[in-house]
């Protein structure tokens, strides 16, 4: 399969992997922002190719991990509501909020549908007008265009019965928190090509700049992410702090114009709270003030629901590459893919669960 | 066997539509079994319109198993209910090592349900009854308001018998033996999500349902070792391995290139971040049998259907900790586990 299997080559890959060992002569920790990259590290072993001087940490990239407990208790108590058709992504609906989940409030009779894309969600809307259809838009910078291209559609045709549950956040304020903090021990990151190809390479700009970093923007084949470790380790040994691009076939410098007028248009930046990290300062997009009529939060009056984490899960650490999911006690016991504590071991890309699902038991 | 005009579009004296009554034991219900169900299904032992059927006992050990089907929509691409409720009960026989001999059918049947489609789907049941050499001896009909049922469900019971004395099961599995899977993955998964969704490709996917007890009876016949037979449906390979490395207590090795994914499948799998190992199947198995005979075994699987992407895929190892190891394309390793709750589509 083109652009699939070139970069899956085993010989290129091998290649790749005896040249990082011989670039790196100390050790170097390197942290990859997406989940789908720590997804593609574990199921193909990528890390087990390194030089034991290279680690990877993971980073706090999925989606559905970093969004808040309270979202998915609004989540809930919105699609809970009468006459409403609640729709998601599918990773969304089995993430535990404070006592249930999405699919076990289908059970108890709402209808929660899983939608691929947002102007699928419209689409339900208009075929629905008697029906207040409600979209649950989590996600970086990858997602949001796309939901703002359905906002902005409905309000265009005049659609009333359609509503955001908005819970966006971006990127590079959880790396600039990362790097502030007194516990940091990441010196060079792969960005996540995907937000990349939206908002582009320059937002990384400053922030290698002032933490003196290295950032190299990643695909997400086994090539990619080998030849983007490759890339910051050179620059690390080489003591160079620049933005460089491995995933040059789908991110331009300026990334897609289109895509960033159009959230530009809807969402505006607000401080939003991180799944086990807190609030992050201007870290989320909410919708504009001209677009909140398709405010769910506020059609819905869910916007003073709070909760508690549960104390178990260390999420928070896992998702700043504090600690790695098997470090946590309650890892493969107390929380599995099948009754999840916390959100990073429900989704696909959540660190946990990649850990859970190639790596549990795991000598061979 | 009576004339039946499949094309009949309203056999029931104009009721275009299954009724309540339908399902009441009266009149109505007889005049479905005996213009629907009786004519499709007919055979002496059906004939006898009894509150069950009476077989004589055949010679060996007997297998039993049931199963429902309540798959959305009821067509797609390749099948459709009938076909899948036929083929599911003679695949799980077939898996046991037995030979089909026996089907009922119950059917649960939503009010205002479209006659004309009912027997289509009867049609289906017939023509794969038919493939299978089974026959469908007793059933029962009840029909539920509307709103309490998804338009239709299906359940069947398979009756077989097993013809030899091997025991075909997880705890015959042994250090040694050979893991051979009977085609490529993932074909009906993604060819009922494509139809459920409303997506559509280049190339058009289609259901890998298929029977599977022609095959199973030649490997028997030509004398091959059987230790274990499973058949992949819901959880797909992955979790059809992983049951069996759980009850067999042996670690099973496989090799993730040698499982064949045609095209489409991995492209739609790679688009909508599925693994094909976990995608369901409905005309696939793995066999499990001692080395010295596999060659035999794989070119018999190479007969079946989907056989000419038939392979052998991994081997059972001397470990037993349980545990699927699988080597990736990369010469990586990692293990495989169960599929956690429903197959979700990522997010980005």
């Amino acid at each position: 399969m083109k652009f699939v299997d070139e970069f899956r080559n085993a010989k290129d890959v091998h290649t790749l992997s005896e040249a990082i060992k011989a670039k790196v002569t100390r050790p170097w920790k390197i942290m990859e922002i997406c989940g789908g990259q720590t997804h593609a590290i574990v199921k193909f072993g990528l890390d087990t190719l390194l030089p034991q001087e290279v680690s990877l940490i993971h980073g706090p990239g999925c989606p559905v991990c970093v969004t808040p407990l309270e979202s998915i208790d609004r989540a809930i108590a919105v699609a809970m509501e009468k006459d409403v058709i609640f729709c998601s992504f599918g990773d969304m609906v089995r993430v535990p909020g404070s006592s249930r989940d999405l699919l076990t409030a289908k059970a108890e009779g709402a209808d929660v549908r899983i939608v691929y894309a947002p102007l699928d969600a419209l689409k339900i809307a208009v075929d629905n007008p008697s029906k207040r259809v409600v979209f649950f838009s989590v996600g970086f910078e990858t997602t949001a265009p796309a939901t703002a291209m359905a906002v902005y559609q409905a309000r265009e045709a005049g659609v009333r019965n359609f509503f955001l549950l908005a819970a966006h956040v971006l990127v590079p304020p959880a790396m600039r928190l990362i790097l502030g903090s007194a516990d940091n021990r990441i010196q060079g990151f792969l960005a996540a090509g995907h937000v990349c190809a939206v908002m582009g390479c320059t937002p990384y700009e400053t922030i290698a700049r002032e933490f003196n970093v290295p950032v190299v923007v990643t695909g997400f084949e086994p090539l990619d992410i080998l030849r983007g470790i490759y890339l910051c380790v050179c620059q690390l040994e080489a003591g160079t702090c620049n933005v460089e691009n491995e995933y040059a076939r789908a991110v331009r410098l300026d990334g897609n114009i289109l895509a960033q007028q159009m959230m530009a248009k809807v969402f505006k930046v607000i401080d939003r709270p991180w799944r086990g990290i807190g609030v992050i300062k201007q870290s989320g997009l909410g919708l504009a003030d001209v677009y909140k009529d398709f405010d769910a939060e506020r059609a819905f009056d869910v916007g003073g629901i709070t909760a508690e984490e549960s104390p178990a899960c260390i999420s928070g650490v896992v998702l700043q590459g504090i600690k790695r999911p098997h470090e946590c006690p309650a890892f493969g016991l107390a929380c599995t893919p099948q009754h999840p504590l916390g959100a990073p071991m429900v989704s696909s890309e959540g660190a946990c669960a990649a850990y859970y699902q190639y790596r549990r038991g795991a000598t061979v | 066997m009576t004339d039946f005009a499949l094309s009949c579009p309203l056999p029931l004296k104009g009721h275009s539509r299954i009724l309540l009554g339908h399902g009441s034991g009266g009149a109505l219900t007889h005049e479905l079994i005996e213009t629907v169900f009786a004519p499709a299904f007919d055979n002496p032992l059906l004939r006898q319109a009894h509150d069950g059927a009476v077989a004589a006992m055949p010679k060996g050990r007997l297998a039993v198993t049931t199963d429902s089907y309540v798959v959305q929509p009821l067509f797609f691409p390749g099948g459709d209910i009938g076909h899948l409720a036929v083929y599911g009960s003679v695949n799980d026989l077939a898996m046991c090592g037995a030979r089909p001999l026996y089907l009922t059918a119950a059917f649960i049947i939503e009010e205002g349900f479209e006659t004309a489609t009912l027997i289509r789907i009867v049609a289906s049941m017939k023509a794969a009854a038919a493939a299978c050499g089974v026959s469908i001896i007793t059933g029962d009909t009840k029909v539920v308001d509307k709103g309490k049922a998804d338009g239709l469900f299906i359940n069947t019971t398979g009756i077989g018998v097993l013809e030899h004395d091997m025991v075909v099961a997880p705890s015959s599995v042994a250090a040694g033996d050979v893991v051979l899977l009977s085609g490529d993955i993932g074909r009906h998964g993604i060819a009922v999500m494509a139809a459920r969704e409303g997506l559509s490709f280049e190339t058009p996917v289609e259901s890998d349902a298929a029977p599977l007890a022609d095959t199973v009876a030649a490997l028997i016949k030509n004398g091959v070792a059987l230790h274990c037979l499973r058949d992949l449906t819901r959880g797909g390979l992955a979790t059809a391995l992983v049951e069996i490395s759980r009850s067999s207590g042996f670690d099973i090795h496989v090799r993730e290139q040698d499982a064949q994914v045609v095209p489409v499948v991995r492209g739609v799998c790679e688009i909508l971040g599925l693994d094909p190992w976990y995608v369901a199947n409905e005309g696939r198995f793995i066999a499990v049998v001692p080395e010295k005979d596999a060659a035999a075994a794989l070119a018999i699987l190479r007969q079946g259907p989907g056989g000419d992407q038939a392979a052998a895929i991994g081997n059972v190892a001397a470990v037993r900790r349980e545990r699927v190891v699988m080597e990736n394309i990369l010469g990586t390793f990692r293990v495989v586990e169960m599929l956690p709750g429903q197959l979700l589509p990522r997010i980005c």
